[in-house]
C-alpha cells in the first residue's frame, strides 16, 4: 500500500495518530518510521511534529531505526524468567549471531526483549512477528528460527 | 436442526493454535465423517477449557472426559474407540492420579460466572451465546428498566472493579450518570499487561459477547452511545473475535442503532494498543486513545468527571464488565450469595508455575490461596516443595508458605499489605530464587516506567542497580535498607499506581524471605542470580 493510500484510510484527527503510524511503519521494508513519515502523519492529523515524535518514541511497537524482516521478541518478565528465558536467550544469540537490539547482517531478523506477552501458560515464550512460540527449549528456538529463515 | 448425542469441545485459544489445533480439528471432523457419526457427534470449537501447558485439550460431553496433548494422529482412535464404541482412550486422558481431584472434577469445583460459557459455547456464534441466556439482560434493561434501575442493581450487587483497585462499580457508574448533560463514554480496559496475567484474553477469546453485553449495559446505565475497547496489540485472536462479535450483534439489532428497537443506540469500537504497560492505568489509557503518549494524568479530576476528550467516562476492566449481564439477569440477591459480604462474586485467576494443573480458574471471593495451589492447581509438581507464591503479577506480593491460608479478596489481602491485583498466581518451588525473581520484577518496572515523574523514573533505575549488586554478590546489608527507603518514597510520591506499587513486591519479598536475601549478601549468591548477571552483562 502506498503512503497516500494509508493516509486516506484515516480521518484527519489526532486520535487516528497511533493507528496511522502503525500502518505507515508497515509500508517500509525495515519496519520502521522514516523522518518523512512523521512529517506526513503530523500534517495529516494536524499536530506539531514534536507531538508525533513524542508518541513514536514512547511506544515499544514503533522504531526509528531499520529492523529486520522478522522481529523476534523474547519475554523476560517474571514467569518466563523463572521458567528459563535465559537459556532461550543463549540459543537465540547463537542461532542469530546477534545480541539484543541488533539486526542480523542479512536483514532477516531483529532480536528484542519484551515485557509479558500474556502467553505465560507456555512460558518461556517469544513472539516472532505475530506468532507466539512457547515452551521454549534450545531445539524449539532453533526450529522456529530455521522455519522463518526458510520463509515459513 | 438435529440434536447431537455427543459434543466434542475443542478449546481454541492462542496456546492451542500453537499446539496445532487446526490440524486436530480437521482430523477429528474427518474421522467423525468417515465413521458415519456426523449425525450424532458434533465437533464444537470453543474457548479455553481452562487447562494450560498441555497442548490441544478436548472434552467429550456429556461423558466429562478430557483429553490432553491431542495430535491429528490420535483423532481416528478417539473417534473409533470413544465416540463410536464408548470406550475412552486411556492413554490420552488427563492424568487421574492427582492427590485431590481429577481435572474433570476440578472444573466442577469452581464457581463459574464470568467463565460460565468459556469452553462450552462456540464464541464465534452469537446464537450459542443467546441460547445460554445471553443478551436477555440487555433486552430487559432497555425495554423494562430505567438507567437508574440498572445502576441500582449493580450497586446492590456490591460488584467491585476487577482491575486491581476494587472500586465499587455502581458508584463509578452513578457518578458518570449524574454528570452534567452532554457526551459521555464507556471504555473497556483490555490492555492486559500485568506479568502472569491473561484472564482477559481468555474471556475475550472464549465469550466475547458477554463483554459486549456488559459494555452495552454500562452504556445504557450512564447514557453513553459509544463504547471503546482498548485491547493490547499482541492479542490478535481476541481482536478478531471481538470484531466478529460486534458485527454479528449489530446484524441482529442488539448493538448499533436502535438497540432492541428502542431509542437507545450503542456502538462499540476496537482500538489495539501499541505496547506500553502503563497504558493499563486508566488515565494513561485515555491519553493513548487520544493519540498521545501514554502518560498518566494528574488526578483529580477523575475520568468519571473528565475522561476521554474531557468528557465523563466509565473505565472498567474486562472481568468487571463480564460480571454485569448475570447481575442484571439473575439479580443482586443471587450475586451476593457468592463471595464475602464486602467482596461479593467470583474472581478469575491464572494459576501457573510449579503446579500439576496450570490454568485458568474462577472461584468465589474469599477462597484461601491454599485451595488454588493445592486443590485446583493439583499441588506442586512431583518431587517439588513450595518455596512461595507471587500473587498479583509484578505489582504483586511474595507470600511464603506460612501465608497460604490468606483469603483472596480485596479486604483480606489489603490487611496484609498485599493486593488482589490481576489474579496472577505464580507458584515457586525450591529451585526458584526469590532474589532473582524480584530482580526480574524490578527490571520489568524499570523498563515500563513511563518516565514522567521523578520518583518512579529514578527510583526504578536505582532499584535495578541495587538488585544487580545483590545478585552479583557485591552488596552489604545497607543495600536492603536503601531499597526499602526508595520504595517507600516511590509509594508516597509517585504519580500513578505503577510507581506506588513497586513497594509491594520489594517489601513482601524482604519480609517473607529474609534468609534468601541474607545468603546473597557479602559475596554470597546462587546459580540463578549468576545466570542473570551473566545474561545481562553480555548485552
Amino acid at each position: 500500500m502506498t503512503k497516500e493510500a494509508v493516509l486516506a484510510r484515516y480521518p484527519p484527527a489526532p486520535e487516528a495518530l497511533l493507528a496511522l503510524l502503525h500502518d505507515l511503519q508497515g509500508t517500509n521494508p525495515g519496519q520502521y518510521l522514516l523522518p518523512e513519515d512523521l512529517e506526513l502523519a503530523a500534517r495529516h492529523v494536524g499536530l506539531p511534529l514534536s507531538r508525533v515524535r513524542d508518541a513514536v518514541t514512547f511506544y515499544s511497537m514503533f522504531s526509528l531505526r531499520p529492523r529486520g524482516r522478522h522481529i523476534v521478541r523474547l519475554c523476560v518478565s517474571p514467569h518466563c524468567h523463572v521458567a528459563g528465558a535465559w537459556s532461550a536467550l543463549d540459543e537465540l544469540r547463537r542461532a542469530l549471531g546477534v545480541d539484543v537490539g541488533e539486526t542480523t547482517p542479512d536483514g532477516l531478523f531483529t532480536l528484542e526483549f519484551t515485557s509479558c506477552l500474556g502467553a505465560c501458560g507456555v512460558a518461556p515464550a517469544m513472539m516472532v512477528d505475530d506468532e507466539v512460540v512457547g515452551n521454549l527449549t534450545p531445539e524449539k528456538v532453533r526450529a522456529a528460527i530455521a522455519r522463518y529463515r526458510e520463509g515459513r | 436442526m438435529t440434536l447431537a448425542r455427543v459434543h466434542v469441545l475443542v478449546g481454541v485459544d492462542d496456546e492451542a493454535r500453537l499446539a496445532g489445533v487446526d490440524a486436530v480439528l480437521s482430523a477429528l471432523r474427518a474421522a467423525v465423517e468417515e465413521l458415519g457419526l456426523s449425525g450424532e457427534v458434533q465437533v464444537v470449537e470453543t474457548g479455553t477449557l481452562g487447562i494450560s501447558g498441555r497442548g490441544v485439550v478436548i472434552a467429550v460431553q456429556p461423558d466429562g472426559v478430557y483429553y490432553a496433548e491431542v495430535t491429528p494422529a490420535d483423532c481416528r482412535e478417539i473417534a473409533e474407540e470413544h465416540l463410536l464404541k464408548g470406550r475412552p482412550v486411556a492413554r490420552l486422558r488427563l492424568p487421574t492420579a492427582a492427590p485431590v481431584a481429577r481435572p474433570g472434577e476440578l472444573l466442577a469445583r469452581q464457581t463459574r460466572v464470568v467463565l460460565a460459557n468459556c469452553g462450552v459455547i462456540d464464541p464465534e456464534r452469537i446464537e450459542e451465546y443467546i441460547a445460554q441466556g445471553g443478551y436477555e439482560a440487555l433486552g430487559r434493561a432497555v425495554t423494562e428498566l430505567r438507567p437508574e434501575d440498572v445502576i441500582e442493581l449493580v450497586k446492590r450487587s456490591g460488584l467491585r472493579g476487577r482491575g486491581g483497585a476494587g472500586f465499587p462499580t455502581g458508584i463509578k457508574w452513578s457518578a458518570v450518570r449524574s454528570a452534567p448533560p452532554g457526551e459521555r463514554y464507556v471504555v473497556c480496559n483490555a490492555d492486559e499487561g500485568e506479568p502472569g496475567t491473561f484472564k482477559d484474553r481468555l474471556i475475550l477469546e472464549g465469550d466475547p459477547h458477554k463483554l459486549l453485553e456488559g459494555m452495552a449495559l454500562a452504556g445504557y446505565a450512564v447514557g453513553a452511545h459509544l463504547g471503546i475497547l482498548y485491547i493490547r496489540g499482541e492479542y490478535a485472536l481476541s481482536i478478531s473475535r471481538v470484531r466478529k462479535a460486534i458485527a454479528d450483534a449489530e446484524g441482529l439489532g442488539i448493538l448499533g442503532e436502535r438497540v432492541f428497537d428502542t431509542d437507545f443506540s450503542f456502538r462499540v469500537e476496537v482500538r489495539p494498543g501499541a505496547g506500553a504497560y502503563v497504558c493499563g492505568e486508566e488515565t494513561a489509557l485515555l491519553e493513548s486513545l487520544e493519540g498521545k503518549r501514554g502518560w498518566p494524568r494528574i488526578r483529580p479530576p477523575y475520568p468519571v468527571t473528565a475522561g476521554l476528550w474531557g468528557k465523563p467516562t466509565v473505565v472498567n476492566n474486562v472481568e468487571t464488565l463480564a460480571n454485569v449481564p448475570d447481575i442484571v439477569r439473575r439479580g443482586p440477591a443471587w450475586y451476593r450469595t457468592l463471595g464475602t459480604p464486602t467482596c461479593p462474586g467470583t474472581k478469575v485467576y491464572t494459576v501457573l508455575g510449579s503446579v500439576r494443573y496450570p490454568g485458568l480458574v474462577e472461584v468465589e471471593m474469599g477462597t484461601p490461596l491454599r485451595v488454588l495451589v493445592y486443590e485446583l492447581g493439583g499441588g506442586l509438581l512431583p518431587g517439588r516443595t513450595l518455596q512461595g507464591v507471587l500473587i498479583g503479577g509484578a505489582a504483586g506480593a511474595f507470600l511464603p508458605p506460612g501465608e497460604l491460608d490468606t483469603r483472596l479478596d480485596f479486604d483480606s489481602l489489603g490487611e496484609r499489605g498485599a493486593a488482589l491485583g490481576s489474579g496472577a498466581v505464580l507458584v515457586l518451588d525450591e529451585r526458584a530464587c526469590v532474589v532473582d525473581t524480584l530482580g526480574s520484577v524490578l527490571r520489568f518496572f524499570h523498563h515500563e516506567s513511563c518516565g514522567q515523574c521523578v520518583p518512579c523514573r529514578s527510583g526504578t533505575d536505582v532499584l535495578v542497580r541495587l538488585i544487580g549488586r545483590l545478585q552479583g554478590g557485591g552488596a552489604s546489608r545497607s543495600v536492603l535498607e536503601q531499597m526499602l527507603t526508595i520504595v517507600d518514597a516511590m509509594r508516597a510520591a509517585s504519580l500513578c499506581p505503577l510507581g506506588q506499587s513497586v513497594a509491594l513486591p520489594v517489601r513482601t519479598a524482604l519480609a517473607g524471605f529474609p534468609e534468601e536475601f541474607a545468603s546473597h549478601l557479602d559475596g554470597g549468591g546462587c546459580p540463578q542470580c549468576q545466570a542473570t548477571v551473566r545474561a545481562l552483562g553480555e548485552r
